[in-house]
Order: structure tokens, then C-alpha cells, then sequence
């Protein structure tokens, strides 16, 4: 599905002393089943950009197309609707939800689809095995190491199935060993079919070889 | 489609629970509050609604009209001639005079109330008396009781029966005794009563039988079955009243715990409202598990709280709202209540207690829940 952005501008705090203009009229392609990474520094508005095109949150002006369905001017409702059948998150802390398990935090986002529960389960499990994560399924998500941390949150963007994975900062919480990991399952994503999306300002990450194509961001402005 | 809705509501349940087991400590620190309030107020009101409904099945027996002579304002003595002046007024079917009075008993401290056991020419030397006279005084069957006489003789009465516990609500401080030997320790003299009692066997007629008394009998008054009725039922809700007034500091403690518990929403379950938007929950997910949050931590309460009330009310005498609820007496009735639920009152309590919980914590959560997804990525 192919995601198109057109002259998207995004300000916070309009009209009061710190208004802030994070994303200056960008617009961008991203062709399906590719990996394409948003690169640079803290406050370039790759995060902000990313969390529009996930559809949590709306541009303040601009045109975000995925595939044929405009999508930048949904009211809440419809846009919950599109991120939970079209996007998968990954973020920079995992923002797993302490307390519970890992087969619970994974079938988090597919509670308010209300499927089958055993279905639900085996598509869990289906998933943690694929992550080799099968014996960790009833453990607390506070015991996990930063990589398993990191692969239950790839499972829980996983759950529902989408097309297209958002990663933000993936690598940010990994030594190197675990970034290079992560890359390794990204590559095995993109190759089931999935579109993913990355930002970061880690080369482990920009110069991987898995990534199709980097964008790189300098205030609110699209660089190259 | 409603399986699917089902589900959803299950799987919102699920994980409310899961989350209010995340917090044991805050959750069971609530539900046992909130429990302890809905136990007090449900036992006053179980216990409050029983004592009446108890004193109106009691009182249904008693006759429909008591005719009591007045003299410069106060009860006195009515001559038993007034029968005969009734005559035969249209609708009453029975008429007799009554003797009855009241005993102070230095050595426990405590009133009797005495009455006459009909006009069955009973043994002039045997009375029947309440349980609670039994237990003041420690007496059984068989035992003698000495009562001292208007002028200071003693007579001594032997106790050939203890009256039946069923009645004990209104018979505990009772003793009966033939009308000679009450006329005797009374100093009251044949040809008087203590007042008149008579029964009207249409309900309808009522009012206008004691009009009519009014005008045959100028110094008397007439009191219906009724007023009396209509007093003990507000005497009862007098006293549930102030019982309610002291507990208002508690029930707004209450209210202000539970408005800080859910407007301070800790950073943590912020932070978890964020991620639950950010994976795909709506706004309104989100409310429909934090409605189920309060259901069941309210319900719960409610359940735990209204059964504790029901075993304490009817099973263990309302033991902690004993003395204020049954009011000030030295001979205590031991009784249990008959259980009465009344679906009114019940809802009425369901309604002031789960409703109020509800709308104090939805209400942050929703301003919570309408914040941006995006906010979790920052």
C-alpha cells in the first residue's frame, strides 16, 4: 500500500508565544514491501511525522493518501479504526504495560476487535514462537532482557496483522549487538510482505543493509 | 454481532481485572472502604425498615380505637360507665375497658409496663412476665416476684408462664396480671379503667366512629390504631436520621477519597491509557474498561457490604447500631428481625452509593482518554 504525503505542516501550540512549527511542508512517497528509514537529530520532526502517518495524530495541513483512501482528515473514530487494522508500533521504550504477561501485552491491541479468545491466543503464540519467545509467554514483561523487551514488543505490533510496522527509535534502548539482531528481523518482516517505517539517528540502523531508503530530516524539513 | 459485542466486554473485563490485580494494595484499600460504607448505611436502613415493618404486624392486633379520658390536659382514670354511654355506635363490634401501668423496679432500675391478662378471673397471686424481666431479674418459671403496692404492702406473685420470644419486641418488659390484683396494687377502684379499646371492623369507618366519640364523650380522645402506627414510624426514622447525619462525614470521606483516587490518576496509569490509544484502543475502549472498573470494584462493594449488613441486621441484632436504633431502655429486647428486603429500598441504596462512584471516577478518566495517542511516542 502506498503511502503519500503531500506539503503535510504540523504546529504545536498555535497562535501562543511558543508556537511551534515541528513539520514545515514535507511531502514524501513510501513504496510498499520496502524498509525506509527517517534520520536525523533530536527535534528534526521524524517522530512527528511518523506518529501522522500512523494516525495518532492529524496534520495541521497537507494530504496523507494510503493507498487510495485520504486519510488526514478522518475524525478519531475512522482514524483508531485505520491504525488498528493498518499499523504496527514499535516505540522507543516498548511501552509494555508492567504487571502483565507477555502473551497478554502481545494480544493487547486485539482486545477491541473482540476475536475468538483461542484464536487470538494460538495467533499469540504463533507469534512468540517465531520470536523464539514460546517459554517466556506467561512470564511478567518486567523480566525480560531489553532484547526479549524489544522482540515482545515487535509481537504485540504484530498481533493484528498490518501491512505497514512503525518503528520509532527502535535501537535507541539495544547495545549494538541487539540493533544488529533487530535488523535481522526487520529484514525478515519486510520479506513476509510488510512495509516498515523507521526513525532514528543510529547508523547501526541508517547504513544496515536492509534498509531501502533513508530520508534525512533537519527542522521540519525534508533534507534529502 | 452481539457475540462480538460480548467478547469485546469480556476482554475489557479481563483486563480491568488484571489491572485492579496489578493494584492490589489501592484496590482492596478501596473495596474495603467503600464496603464499610454501604455495610453501615444498608444495616441502618435493613434494620430501621424491619423494626417498623416488625411494629406493624405487632400492632395490626392491637384494636382499631382507644378511647383515653382527659382531665386538665392529662390521661386520668375513665369510669367504666362510658361503655354504656358508647352504646351501640354503628360499626364497632367490641368494646371493653382496659387496665394497664407502668412499674418502677428499683431493684433492677427498670420499668415494667403491667397489664391485665383480659377479663379471665385469673389466680390472684400469678403473673406471666416478659423475657426481658426474666433476664433482669434472673427469674424462671416457678420463681416468685414481690411487688410493692401503691400504699407499701408487698405481694408476692408467682411467675406461672414467660410470654412467648416471638413477641419479644413489645412484650420483653411486659408482666401480666388478673384485673383484682392490679386494681389492688394500684389502689385503683372497681368502676374505673385505664382506658377504653374498641374494634371497628371496617377501616373506613374508623375516622368517623371517633368523630362521633368526640361529641359523646367531650372529655375523652380517641386513638387510632393508625397514629399510632404513624408515630412509630417516625420515631424510627427519627433515629435513622441521626444515624444517617453521623454517617454524612463518613459517605463525604468517602466521595473525596474516591474523586482523588480516580482525578489523581498516578503517571503510571496515564502512561497506560497513552499505550492502549497508541496500539488502537478508542477513546471510548478506554471508557468502557474504566466503566467496568468501577462497576465491578462498586458492585462488589455493594455485594460484600449489603450481605454483611443483612447478617448483621438479622442474625446478630444490628449489635453495632443496637442502642440507637431500638432507643434507650434498661430490658433490651433479645429478638431477631424478621428478614425484610424491600426492592425500593434496596434500589435506593444501590443508586446512592454505586452511581456517585461511577460519575466521581469516570470523569477524569475520560479527560484522560481524550488526549492524544501521540503523546506515548514523546
Amino acid at each position: 500500500m502506498l503511502i503519500q504525503l503531500t506539503d503535510i505542516k504540523k504546529v504545536f501550540n498555535q497562535g501562543r508565544p511558543n508556537e511551534f512549527w515541528a513539520i514545515q511542508g514535507v511531502s514524501l512517497e513510501f513504496e510498499p514491501n520496502r524498509v525506509s528509514c527517517l534520520k536525523g537529530a533530536s527535534g528534526s520532526g521524524k517522530t512527528t511525522l511518523l506518529s501522522m502517518i500512523g494516525c495518532l495524530s492529524r496534520p495541521t495541513s497537507g494530504r496523507i493518501q494510503l493507498g487510495e483512501r485520504v486519510i488526514s482528515s478522518l475524525p478519531e473514530r475512522f482514524l483508531t479504526d485505520v491504525r488498528r487494522h493498518t499499523f504496527g508500533f514499535i516505540f522507543q521504550r516498548f511501552n509494555l504495560i508492567s504487571g502483565l504477561s507477555v502473551l497478554e501485552n502481545i494480544m493487547l491491541p486485539a482486545y477491541p476487535l473482540g476475536l475468538p479468545y483461542k484464536r487470538l491466543v494460538a495467533t499469540a503464540l504463533h507469534l512468540l514462537e517465531q520470536f523464539n519467545l514460546l517459554a517466556k509467554a506467561d512470564n511478567p514483561v518486567e523480566w525480560l532482557s531489553g532484547g526479549e523487551a524489544q522482540r515482545v514488543a515487535i509481537c504485540r505490533a504484530l498481533i493484528n496483522d498490518p501491512q505497514i510496522l512503525i518503528a520509532d527509535e527502535p535501537t535507541a534502548n539495544l547495545d549494538s549487538k541487539l540493533s544488529y539482531e533487530f535488523m535481522g528481523l526487520i529484514d525478515e518482516l519486510r520479506q513476509s510482505g510488510k512495509t516498515i517505517l523507521i526513525t532514528s539517528h543510529d547508523p547501526e540502523v541508517f547504513d544496515s543493509a536492509v534498509v531501502d531508503r533513508v530520508v534525512e530530516m533537519h527542522d521540519g524539513v525534508v533534507l534529502t | 454481532m452481539m457475540w462480538l459485542f460480548l467478547r469485546k466486554q469480556k476482554y475489557l473485563i479481563d483486563f480491568t481485572l488484571s489491572s485492579l490485580l496489578r493494584r492490589k494494595g489501592k484496590s482492596l484499600g478501596l473495596l474495603a472502604v467503600y464496603t464499610l460504607i454501604v455495610f453501615m448505611l444498608a444495616s441502618v436502613t435493613l434494620f430501621t425498615h424491619a423494626l417498623r415493618k416488625e411494629a406493624g404486624l405487632m400492632l395490626q392486633a392491637s384494636p382499631e380505637i382507644i378511647v383515653q379520658r382527659m382531665q386538665a390536659g392529662r390521661h386520668a382514670l375513665i369510669p367504666a360507665d362510658y361503655l354504656q354511654r358508647i352504646g351501640r355506635l354503628r360499626g364497632v363490634t367490641q368494646k371493653e375497658g382496659r387496665l394497664w401501668g407502668y412499674y418502677y423496679d428499683p431493684a433492677v432500675k427498670a420499668n415494667y409496663t403491667i397489664m391485665t391478662a383480659g377479663q379471665v378471673a385469673a389466680p390472684l397471686t400469678e403473673i406471666i412476665i416478659g423475657t426481658g424481666i426474666a433476664r433482669a431479674r434472673g427469674l424462671v418459671v416457678g420463681d416468685y416476684l414481690t411487688l410493692r403496692s401503691q400504699n407499701g404492702e408487698a405481694y408476692s406473685f408467682e411467675i406461672t408462664e414467660l410470654l412467648n420470644e416471638k413477641s419479644e419486641l413489645v412484650s420483653a418488659d411486659l408482666l401480666l396480671m388478673s384485673p383484682q390484683a392490679f386494681r389492688r396494687l394500684f389502689n385503683i377502684p372497681e368502676g374505673f379503667y385505664t382506658d377504653l379499646v374498641l374494634s371497628v371492623r371496617n377501616p373506613r369507618e374508623v375516622r368517623k366512629v371517633a368523630e362521633k366519640l368526640t361529641l359523646l364523650l367531650p372529655d375523652t380522645r380517641p386513638i387510632l390504631r393508625e397514629e399510632v402506627l404513624r408515630t412509630y414510624d417516625s420515631v424510627f426514622s427519627w433515629r435513622q436520621g441521626i444515624l444517617f447525619v453521623l454517617l454524612t462525614g463518613s459517605i463525604l470521606a468517602f466521595v473525596i477519597f474516591a474523586w482523588d483516587k480516580a482525578s489523581g490518576l498516578s503517571a503510571e496509569e496515564r502512561r497506560e491509557i497513552g499505550i492502549l490509544k497508541a496500539v488502537g484502543w478508542e477513546t471510548a475502549d478506554v471508557m468502557r474498561m474504566k466503566f467496568w472498573e468501577g462497576m465491578i470494584v462498586s458492585l462488589s462493594a455493594f455485594l460484600i457490604g449489603y450481605l454483611a449488613a443483612y447478617a448483621h441486621v438479622f442474625y446478630a441484632s444490628a449489635s453495632l447500631f443496637e442502642p440507637v436504633l431500638k432507643g434507650w431502655a434498661v430490658l433490651y429486647p433479645q429478638f431477631r428481625l424478621t428478614p425484610f428486603v424491600d426492592g425500593l429500598q434496596l434500589a435506593t441504596l444501590l443508586f446512592f452509593t454505586v452511581l456517585p462512584y461511577i460519575v466521581a471516577t469516570i470523569i477524569p478518566i475520560w479527560r484522560t482518554s481524550i488526549t492524544d495517542p501521540d503523546a506515548v511516542m514523546r
